[in-house]
């Protein structure tokens, strides 16, 4: 192991596949899309992740596909490089260094060798479309530094940004550009009422350009699409209004031949209107979650809609959604905190509205859902939602509690809680309680006993009413059903001090409660307050237990900013220090634990031990935001760093998520090491959907291949019967009028009958056909290849193998004739 | 992606008795027959052939009553004194009953006086019973023996002197012919062989044994003394299997349900109880007037019988299955159009193309998916929900309220649509359950219709309504308080003088109490 290279912070994963338009490949087999530095390669038809390419150094900010070979893929990034990429194999092929930060990139068919980006100059708000000339070299890096403007002071989004056939159209604030690429002269349009109505939302938010026509749709804020023609008269240009969407139009685009234009939105509604007209249009709503991108297949096949929730759903032609790829969300504020499912090990936080999301860090995906709120979403600007706040795992997974709250007014709060067992049989979680106001007021802390030797299941929550209750599951069964249901068993307050956290001991014999400034120790046996702590630093922010052989030590950080240790043995302060604390993580697996500290210039990490007040190793600046979560992931494989300094990670990984809801990690190697996705052989072809047509042809081919296999064995373990010889069989089953005549035919049979002296010529036959197949894959080149074939032969005919070479090179035509016609026979 | 969510309606649980298959069961009968006999009623049997007569023991007569009629169609009255444990034999057709005089007389139900008459017991026979091959008789008496008698020749066979106390009930096995049990006041229960000239298995109950109860199979033996019914296991040589205390006083009868599934018992503290046999919890339990000291049921649970101390006859019978769709039905497609194709098995070659299933909305939830907010309103505002269902209505308010759209449902309505919602409100708006939801509606409700008030007498009389509704409860919520703040301070007080050892003054706190809650 790489122990000695230093522990960097990592970005893992979870990055937004949302954050531009996602583009088919011309086939429309693959989608491609941005996921921070990297570009992913999805199959349209598994929604599997095919390929990362990865090179970058910031932010991907836009991928096209190269106009002149549908085979490569443009990407720019805010590292000012635009990269080259064949998608289809993975590989990096040019770099062209721009310099500047790139904000996104078109390519357009008429424009030879150049492209479009968004740069920014100067300040902070002007924006730039310039086009670059990417100059042909064949060396890997390239300078491109030949830049020139096309629009200047445009929004930096690619919304804003369209090409049609000789226009560019750009849009901002209340006004449309267009420049004409043949005249090369720019032409402004304003909306007449944007200044008249006061209240009148007329900005305009996004822009797409008829493919054929010369027309332009645009987008607006009060949810209305204008469609303007004759643009390339200054004074008598028209506009047509479309209006179904009641908020912000998020993205347009028209499809492949013009004919509809697609709108979407807040209301996450896919709408596509026919022949640009009010009334035709079709509808593909409950989609989850905002619009924001919308991007059409080239081969007009198939559309896809990027979402707020990073989720891109890839929808058919007739509106039907026929592929989802889902990334970590990052839609809502997590409330819930970082938690790891102790059965899948996914990483378990708030996702969409009202569920919990299940998310798989290995593979950097995510696995389900799980609907916790069960009501109907309304998105609408300014409601209260149910927000879930609270959730929290007990006993191995098997239960799973939350709690959802809703406050209109100060004085009506809605709270509920519920618990949800996991049924084995479904591999999900079921409800299975529901409390209704399970506290007067907010609740503050969900845990569980998580003991090895509790035999009811605990649960403890407290709550700002200054109350903690215990609840426990309870044999609910009579002679009509079995049933268990959770009940609350146990009361307890002190004081009438808020409760703010409650933590349980790894054994399960104490729980600890602290009310403001207070820790109060409880007996979870009879329930008795055994002592309690209190040093006046202020209110208690986290609470836990030391775990292993420092099980005796109790930890409380205070907003005050002073962490303080308690020994339970002596009941007396071990040792206290200042340190404002953020986040305060127990490594489940060892003694460790992991806080995070928050001041004026960053955060910075310390792991240490409750027995030693010396930390075992810190970080400083770990991140420049606020820390907000943290947890510790057990490892599947542990790893063995030497070094004193990095045992902390032996077992556990350390995640932790910023305010701007950033997953980050502590890893020692290297990026590309790290995130080597374990599907990269697979491939599409593999998995095809299976169609009706799959099943005539795929079992036809199946059968051919067993008959094959089943030949090819038989040979390989005894003597050649005649009917295995290939050659033979060929002849004998191929129908009589589509066989060349007797005489070629006639030393190629003899010759297959006779024994070779070594069993490899089956091998190599076995190639042969191999290498036959495949190029039979590749139509174009077939014939020039066959034919070099055959000269190679007729040249090397030195050797003892010429017989055998000539029947090889005839039996393969003969062969080519049977594929020509066998679809052909079966079928009569 | 994911379909229309419904409404979550809120379950509230219900209060009381919960009602199980077994409630519904046992309260599906008509209201009790009461007949009255000239003494307490000691013994009820059915014949267990049809037409299911029974015959009722009550001092010294024995009135056989039809299955619906009120009048005895028979009665045998040639008794010298109390008459005792009137039963049937297995074909219905002859009687056997004890008598206070030591006297055991068999009846033919047809005729009037008794076949034969078997003495020998000295004192009362309170226990007679028919064995399995109809022609013995087992007798038990207050003179501490056990008698079998053979009916043709009406000669004792056999004497069993093992008992030290009355012997006062007594069951013979309907599979055995040679087996019975018999309990007795000495607190022991005793089965018997014939074969045997003694017991072969005695168990203690520890009280006076009142009944014992074999089952069918014979597997079990239930006894019933004191306030205790105990079941035995006689397969396992008379282990206990459970001991029931479910009574406050004596238990003393004991009947198994038709299907023997249940067991019931009655008891001189007015109850009959009724007992799963598998699990042995108290399913259900009936109330009656007096201590009931017999009890019975008919064939398929059709009728309950109960003789009490006070000489009322109680019959239940069940209800019958009302046909109450007399109308003509509008005819439906046949069944077999639901389920063509159900069974139809997928062959290799076929792909399954599944047709997605369509999701039953409630009328107000595909008013709600459509955002008609008003109409979903209106549907819950029905009479026939309001009254039956009001958490259904006011769980449509709340989500109205969720998606901000409660006061465009609420507003726009007339005299009598408005009088409607005012109605609901005045019925609900106290109910603690609804409280939260419904003061939010009715705050909304009087800022939308404030400036037109006055201009409908009858709305104007539905608000003043509601005022008063809402004063009452504020004066009362204000009582409450007032009683809350007295019981604290009493607690505290009680609390510190019984740290000084003073306990008087807390049974005094506790008597106070009682009262201020009264």
């Amino acid at each position: 192991m790489v122990a000695e290279e230093s522990v960097r912070v990592v970005r893992c994963g979870g990055s937004e596949l949302n954050f531009r338009r996602a583009v088919f490949s011309a086939d429309s087999k693959y989608i491609f899309c941005v996921s921070g530095d990297f570009v992913k390669v999805h199959s349209t038809a598994t929604e599997e992740c095919v390929h990362i390419l990865q090179g970058h150094r910031n932010l991907v900010t836009g991928i096209q596909l190269n106009p002149h070979n549908h085979l490569q893929l443009y990407s720019c990034s805010f590292d000012g490089t635009i990269k080259l990429w064949d998608y289809v194999d993975g590989i990096l092929i040019k770099t062209f260094v721009v310099g500047h930060k790139l904000h996104a990139l078109f390519t357009v068919t008429c424009a030879e060798d150049s492209v479009f980006v968004i740069i920014n100059k100067g300040k902070q708000d002007i924006f730039q479309l310039v086009s670059v000339k990417l100059p042909k070299s064949s060396s890997q890096e390239i300078e491109a530094k030949e830049l020139s403007c096309v629009l200047d002071y445009i929004n930096q989004s690619p919304k804003c940004i369209a090409f049609g056939n000789e226009v560019c159209a750009a849009v901002r604030d209340f006004y449309l550009s267009v420049y004409f690429f043949k005249k090369k002269t720019t032409s402004r349009f304003t909306l007449s009422s944007s200044r008249n109505k006061k209240h009148a939302k007329n900005n305009f938010t996004c822009v797409a350009c008829h493919p054929k026509e010369d027309c332009i749709a645009t987008g607006h804020k009060d949810g209305k699409i204008r469609l303007w023609r004759n643009f390339d008269d200054d004074k008598k240009y028209t506009y047509t209004c479309l209006h179904w969407h009641h908020d912000m139009v998020m993205d347009l685009a028209f499809s492949v031949t013009g004919t509809s234009l697609l709108s979407g939105g807040r209301e996450s509604v896919l709408v596509e209107w026919r022949d640009a007209t009010e009334k035709n249009k079709e509808f593909l709503p409950r989609l989850g979650a905002t619009i924001e991108h919308i991007s059409v297949s080239p081969a007009g096949d198939l559309f896809c809609t990027s979402h707020s929730d990073n989720k891109i759903i890839v929808i058919h032609r007739n509106l039907e959604a026929s592929a989802v790829i889902q990334g970590l969300v990052k839609d809502s504020n997590i409330f819930t905190g970082l938690m790891v499912d102790p059965r899948t090990k996914a990483l378990v936080l708030n996702g969409k509205p009202g569920h919990l999301q299940f998310y798989s860090l290995q593979h950097d995906k995510q696995l389900y859902n799980l609907d916790i709120i069960q009501q109907e979403y309304i998105n609408d600007y300014g409601l209260i939602q149910i927000e879930l706040t609270k959730a929290a795992f007990g006993c191995y997974g098997n239960w799973l509690a939350t709690v959802e709250q809703r406050q209109e007014k100060e004085t009506e709060l809605e709270l509920q809680m519920k618990l949800w067992m996991y049924n084995k049989k479904t591999q999900g979680f079921v409800l299975n309680t529901k409390v209704n106001m399970p506290h007067e007021d907010h609740i503050t802390a969900l845990c569980f006993c998580n003991a090895e030797k509790s035999e009811t299941p605990t649960l403890v929550t407290a709550s700002k009413d200054g109350h903690f209750k215990v609840w426990i599951l309870t044999d609910d069964s009579d002679i009509y059903k079995k049933a268990v249901a959770w009940t609350c068993d146990f009361v307890g307050s002190y004081h009438k001090y808020q409760a703010t956290n409650c933590c349980f001991s790894e054994d399960g014999s104490l729980l600890a409660v602290s009310f403001e400034e207070i820790v109060t120790i409880w007996d979870s046996e009879t329930w008795e307050l055994k002592c309690t702590f209190c040093q006046r630093a202020g209110k208690i922010r986290h609470l836990c237990f030391g775990r292993l052989t420092c099980s005796k030590y109790l930890l409380g950080a205070t907003e005050n900013g002073i962490l303080c240790c308690w020994n339970l043995l002596s009941c007396a302060l071990e040792w206290s220090t200042k340190l404002n604390v953020r986040v305060m993580e127990p490594d489940p697996n060892s003694e460790n634990i992991a806080a995070v500290s928050q001041s004026s210039v960053g955060s910075d990490l310390f792991v240490f031990k409750p027995s030693e007040p010396r930390p075992l190793y810190i970080q400083k600046n770990i991140s420049r935001e606020e820390v907000q979560w943290g947890v510790f992931v057990p490892r599947d494989v542990p790893e063995s760093f030497t070094s004193e300094a990095y045992q902390w990670l032996n077992r556990s990984q350390f995640y932790f998520l910023t305010k701007s809801q950033s997953l980050l990690t502590f890893s020692t190697k290297s990026p590309e090491e790290k995130l080597t996705p374990t599907s990269k052989q697979l491939l599409a072809e593999e998995s095809l959907p299976t169609t009706p047509f799959y099943f005539i042809l795929g079992k036809h081919r199946e059968k051919q291949d067993e008959k094959i296999n089943k030949a090819f064995e038989s040979e390989l373990v005894q003597l050649p019967l005649t009917e295995n010889i290939p050659a033979i069989s060929e002849l004998l089953h191929t129908p009589a009028h589509v066989l060349p005549s007797a005489s070629l035919l006639c030393s190629k049979f003899v010759n297959s009958l006779l024994l070779s002296k070594e069993t490899k010529s089956d091998e190599e036959t076995l190639e042969d056909t191999d290498t036959e197949e495949e190029k039979e894959s590749d139509d174009s080149d077939e014939e020039n290849d066959f034919t070099e074939k055959i000269l190679d032969t007729n040249n090397t005919d030195l050797g003892e193998d010429l017989l055998y070479q000539l029947s090889k090179s005839e039996e393969k035509e003969l062969r080519k004739f049977r594929k020509v016609d066998y679809s052909w026979i079966t079928a009569l | 992606m994911a379909g229309y969510k419904p409404v979550a309606i809120q379950t509230y649980p219900v209060l009381g008795e919960k009602i199980t298959q077994d409630t519904l069961y046992w309260n599906n009968y008509k209201t009790p027959v009461q007949i009255k006999e000239f003494g307490a009623v000691s013994k009820v049997d059915f014949s267990p052939q049809p037409p299911y007569n029974y015959a009722v023991t009550a001092s010294s007569r024995i009135h056989i009553y039809g299955r619906y009629s009120q009048e005895p169609i028979k009665t045998f009255s040639r008794f010298k004194d109390t008459a005792y444990c009137a039963t049937f034999r297995q074909d219905g057709r002859l009687l056997v009953a004890g008598s206070e005089d030591g006297g055991v007389q068999l009846f033919d139900i047809t005729g009037r006086a008794p076949l034969r008459q078997f003495e020998g017991h000295t004192k009362a026979v309170h226990t007679v019973d028919f064995t399995a091959d109809k022609y013995h008789v087992v007798s038990g008496a207050d003179d501490y023996t056990v008698k079998l008698w053979d009916i043709p020749n009406s000669k004792e066979i056999l004497t069993f002197r093992e008992h030290s106390d009355y012997v006062r009930c007594g069951c013979a096995s309907k599979l055995n012919p040679d087996l019975f049990v018999t309990g007795s006041y000495d607190h022991t229960l005793k089965m018997f062989d014939a074969r045997t000239n003694k017991s072969v298995i005695s168990v203690e109950h520890g009280q006076p044994v009142e009944s014992v109860l074999l089952f069918p199979s014979g597997g079990l033996l239930v006894s019933a003394g004191g306030r205790y019914v105990k079941i035995w296991d006689i397969l396992k040589g008379g282990q206990l299997l459970v001991s029931l205390k479910n009574h406050h006083k004596t238990v003393t009868c004991l009947y198994l349900s038709s299907s023997g599934q249940r067991l019931l018992s009655g008891s001189l503290d007015r109850k009959v109880k009724i007992y799963s046999t598998t699990s042995y919890k108290v399913v259900h339990s009936f109330d009656y007037a007096a201590s009931i000291l017999s009890l019975a049921l008919a064939h398929d649970d059709e009728t309950i019988v109960v003789g009490m101390t006070n000489g009322i006859l109680s019959v239940k019978h069940r209800k019958s299955e009302a046909k109450k769709d007399s109308l003509p039905r509008r005819r439906r497609p046949a069944y077999r159009t639901f389920i063509k194709g159900k069974n139809y098995m997928r062959q290799r070659d076929d792909i399954l193309i599944n047709r997605p299933s369509k999701k039953h909305l409630e009328l107000y939830d595909r008013d709600l998916k459509n955002f008609r907010v008003s109409k979903a309103l209106d549907r819950v505002l029905e009479p026939t929900c309001t009254i039956k269902t009001p958490e259904i209505t006011v769980s449509i308010i709340k989500e109205l309220n969720r998606r901000g759209v409660l006061a465009n449902a609420l507003a726009g309505r007339d005299e009598k649509e408005i009088s409607r919602v005012l109605n609901f409100l005045i019925r609900n708006l106290s109910q603690p359950r609804f409280a939260p939801v419904l003061i939010n509606a009715a705050e909304i409700i009087i800022d939308i219709y404030l400036p037109v008030i006055g201009q409908s007498p009858v709305v104007d009389k539905k608000f003043l309504l509601l005022q008063g509704l809402v004063e009452k409860e504020i004066d009362y919520q204000r009582e409450l308080l007032e009683t809350l703040g007295m019981m604290d301070m009493l607690f505290a007080t009680m609390t510190r003088k019984e740290s000084t050892s003073v306990l008087q003054h807390a049974s005094d706190g506790f008597l106070e109490n009682k009262k201020v809650e009264s």
